[in-house]
C-alpha cells in the first residue's frame, strides 16, 4: 500500500532577485512502512518535499497524496486536521512548549484531538516508557538535555500512532551516541508499530539505517536507492 | 471546556506567568486603572451626591405642590388652594419618608444698622427638623420650639452683615396677599451655621403659624413637601403626590424639575464617569495591547509548532485571548480591592476646607464623602473586560496568521 505519493511537484522561490527551484518535477511514491532518508545539501529540496507531504507547504504545481487522498487541495483548516490526527513532526530544534511538561507536551497533541485526560495520561506515560524516559515527565524542557528533548519530541509524534512520520533533521543538534539511540528508536518504533517515516538528513549514520535512500540535488531527486538496513 | 480549548487555556496562564516582571507591571497598571476608575468616581459621586442633597435641603424635599403661578412669581399671593390642616392630613397618611408644608416667600430683614433680601420660612420645626439645612448641633442660641414660636433663626453670615446677634431684635418686611405691607419684630432666637455659607446669608426660619398670621394667610401654606428613601427614585412619591392633590388647581413637580443645575447633575455625572472610565481604560489599552504583542513576538516558533501539530488558527486566538482576560482579571480584582479599602478608610469624609470656595461655587460642602454605587463599579470592571477583549482581538489574530514554517524557523 503506498503511504504517500507526489507526482510531479514543483516549487520555486523568490530570494531577493534569485528565483529559487526548491523542488523541480518531483514525483515518488512511499510505502507503507517504509523506512526512507531523503538526503540532499543543503538548499537540496528535501525539507521542501518533507513540508509539502505534511500539508505545511503547497507546491506550485503537481499533486500529492497521502493514503490515496489527494491533499494539495485541501483547505488550511482541512490540513490542520490531517497534521493532528495522521502524522507525527519531528523537529530538528526539538520544539517542545517550554512551558508544558515533558508528559504535558506528549498529551498535547491528544488533548488537541480531544482525547480524555486518563487515556491520554495513559498514553503519554507508555510512550515515555518506551522511548527510555520514564520517570521524567514532569520535568519541563528546559531541565531536560537536548537528547531527552529529542525523545520526548518523538514522543510526541508518535503517541496518537499516526500513520506517518516526517522527520527534518533529527540528530542534527545531537551528539553521535545520542543520535544513535534516537535513530535506534526510530528503527524499533518503525518495525513495532508499522509506522512509516521519511527523515530529512545528510547525517550519514542516519542514512545507514534506512530502508531506502533518495538523494536530491536542486530540487529533483537523482537517486533512489533501496538497501539493507543497518 | 473541550481539550482544545482546556489545553489554550492553560498555556494561556502558564504563559502569563512566564516574564513575571513584566506580568506584574501589567497588573500593577490594570490595578492602579481600575482603583482609579472605582475611587475617583465614588469621590466624584460623593461630591455630586453632596452638592444634590445640600441643594434639595433648601429646595427642599424630592417632590412638592405649589400652586400654578409659584415658580414663577414666588409670592404670598401664589397660595396652594387647599387648607394647611387637610394638607397635613393628606400627606400624613400617606406615609411618606418625611413630609412638611411651609410658607416661603421673599422678605426683607433689617437690623438697627443694615438691611438685606432674605427668604423667609415659616415652617413646622418639629416635621423638618430631621431635614432642615440648619445644622442644630452648632446652633448658637435655640431652634424654634413650634409654629407658633415668636422667635426667628438667622444664619451666621446674615448675622455679621446685619451686626446682630442671638437676643436682638430684627424687623421683618414682605407683603401680604392684598399686596398690602406687612411687617413685624422678631427677636433673634438662634444663630445658625449650615454646610454651604451662602444658605447662611439667604434663609431665615420662623414658626409656620406665626408666618401665616404675619402675612395674613389663615390657614394656608406656599408649598408642601414629600421626601422618599432616595433622591434617585423619586417617580413614586411623586406619583404618590400627584393622587393626594388628585383634582386641586396645584402643580407637583420633582425636584430636578425645580432646579434643573441639580437635575443636569445626574445625567452629567452619568457621562463623566462612563467618559473617565474609557478614558483610564484608553491609556492601559495601549500597555495591554503592547505586553500581548510581546507575548506572543516571543513565542512565535511555538505558535508555529502548535499550528505544525494541527492546532487551529482559532485556539491560537483563544490562547492570546484568554490570556489578556486573565490579566485584566486578575487586575481588576486588585483594583477593586484597593478601591474598596480606600473608600473604606475615608468612608467618613475627607476635609476639602481649603478649597472651601470653590466647592461652594459649585454647591458643594467642604466635606468629600466617597460613595461606592454598584453601578459604577459594575460599569468599570465591565468596560475594562469588554474593551479589554477587543483590544486583545489585534494581537490574538496576528498570531493565529503565523505561517508554520516562517514561525518555526523564527531565530529567538
Amino acid at each position: 500500500m503506498t503511504a504517500v505519493r507526489c507526482v510531479d511537484l514543483s516549487k520555486t522561490y523568490r530570494q531577493g532577485d534569485q528565483e529559487i527551484r526548491a523542488l523541480d518535477h518531483v514525483s515518488i511514491d512511499i510505502d507503507a512502512g517504509d523506512f526512507v532518508c531523503l538526503s540532499a545539501p543543503s538548499g537540496g529540496g528535501k525539507t521542501t518535499l518533507l513540508n509539502a507531504i505534511g500539508g505545511l507547504d503547497r507546491p506550485d504545481s503537481g499533486e500529492i497524496y497521502i493514503a490515496g487522498e489527494r491533499i494539495d487541495t485541501l483547505s488550511k483548516a482541512e490540513l490542520a486536521e490531517l497534521r493532528l490526527h495522521r502524522i507525527g513532526f519531528v523537529f530538528q530544534a526539538y520544539n517542545l512548549i517550554p512551558v508544558l511538561t515533558a508528559r504535558e507536551n506528549v498529551e498535547f497533541v491528544m488533548q488537541v484531538q480531544g482525547v480524555g485526560p486518563a487515556e491520554r495520561r495513559r498514553q503519554a506515560e507508555q510512550i515515555l516508557e518506551e522511548v527510555g524516559l520514564e520517570g521524567m515527565g514532569e520535568r519541563r524542557p528546559a531541565e531536560m538535555s537536548g537528547g531527552q528533548q529529542q525523545r520526548v519530541a518523538v514522543a510526541r509524534a508518535i503517541v496518537s500512532k499516526p500513520a506517518l512520520v516526517l522527520a527534518d533533521e533529527p540528530t542534527a543538534n545531537l551528539d553521535s551516541t545520542t543520535s544513535d539511540e534516537l535513530i535506534d528508536l526510530f528503527t524499533r518504533l518503525n518495525r513495532h508499530h508499522g509506522t512509516t517515516f521519511i527523515i530529512a538528513t545528510h547525517d550519514r549514520r542516519v542514512m545507514g539505517y534506512a530502508r531506502r535512500l533518495v538523494k536530491m540535488l536542486d530540487g529533483r531527486i537523482v537517486d533512489d536507492i533501496r538497501q539493507h538496513a543497518a | 471546556m473541550s481539550g482544545v480549548l482546556r489545553i489554550s487555556s492553560a498555556l494561556a496562564w502558564r504563559n502569563l506567568w512566564r516574564n513575571r516582571r513584566r506580568t506584574a507591571i501589567m497588573l500593577a497598571a490594570i490595578s492602579v486603572g481600575a482603583w482609579a476608575m472605582i475611587f475617583l468616581t465614588a469621590l466624584t459621586q460623593g461630591m455630586v451626591n453632596e452638592m444634590i442633597r445640600d441643594g434639595l435641603s433648601v429646595l427642599p424635599g424630592h417632590v412638592q405642590v405649589h400652586h400654578p403661578d409659584y415658580r414663577d412669581d414666588p409670592s404670598i399671593a401664589n397660595l396652594i388652594p387647599v387648607a394647611d390642616g387637610e394638607l397635613e392630613d393628606r400627606f400624613d397618611a400617606a406615609g411618606f419618608q418625611d413630609w412638611s408644608t411651609r410658607i416661603r416667600v421673599p422678605a426683607v430683614i433689617s437690623s438697627e444698622r443694615e438691611t438685606r433680601g432674605v427668604t423667609l420660612l415659616g415652617i413646622d420645626p418639629a416635621r423638618e427638623r430631621n431635614f432642615t439645612f440648619v445644622d442644630l448641633e452648632t446652633l448658637d442660641g435655640r431652634f424654634l420650639d413650634g409654629t407658633e414660636d415668636r422667635g426667628i433663626v438667622i444664619g451666621r453670615k446674615l448675622a455679621d452683615t446685619l451686626e446682630t446677634r442671638t437676643g436682638k431684635r430684627v424687623v421683618v418686611m414682605s407683603q401680604d396677599p392684598d399686596n398690602e405691607l406687612a411687617d413685624r419684630g422678631f427677636r433673634v432666637i438662634g444663630v445658625y451655621r449650615a454646610n454651604l455659607p451662602s444658605y447662611e446669608e439667604q434663609f431665615v426660619l420662623i414658626g409656620k403659624r406665626t408666618a401665616q398670621q404675619f402675612l395674613n394667610v389663615d390657614d394656608r401654606v406656599t408649598e408642601a413637601i414629600a421626601i422618599g428613601d432616595d433622591f434617585r427614585e423619586v417617580e413614586p412619591v411623586l406619583q404618590e403626590v400627584r393622587a393626594l392633590m388628585h383634582g386641586d388647581p396645584v402643580t407637583v413637580n420633582a425636584w430636578w424639575d425645580l432646579d434643573t443645575y441639580l437635575g443636569a447633575m445626574l445625567p452629567m455625572m452619568d457621562g463623566f464617569v462612563l467618559v473617565w472610565v474609557i478614558v483610564i481604560f484608553l491609556a492601559l489599552s495601549f500597555g495591554l495591547v503592547n505586553t500581548l504583542v510581546m507575548s506572543v513576538f516571543e513565542r512565535v516558533r511555538e505558535i508555529g509548532v502548535m499550528l505544525a501539530l494541527g492546532m487551529r488558527p482559532s485556539a491560537i486566538r483563544w490562547q492570546i485571548v484568554v490570556e489578556s482576560m486573565l490579566l485584566l482579571v486578575f487586575g481588576l480584582v486588585i483594583g477593586n480591592t484597593l478601591s474598596f479599602a480606600s473608600t473604606y478608610a475615608i468612608r467618613d469624609g475627607i476635609d476639602v476646607s481649603i478649597v472651601a470656595e470653590g466647592m461652594e461655587m459649585m454647591g458643594a460642602s467642604a466635606r468629600l464623602v466617597p460613595d461606592l454605587t454598584v453601578d459604577n463599579v459594575v460599569l468599570a470592571n465591565v468596560v475594562v473586560l469588554v474593551l479589554g477583549f477587543f483590544a486583545s482581538l489585534s494581537p490574538a489574530w496576528r498570531a493565529s496568521r503565523y505561517d508554520p514554517i516562517e514561525a518555526i524557523t523564527t531565530v529567538q
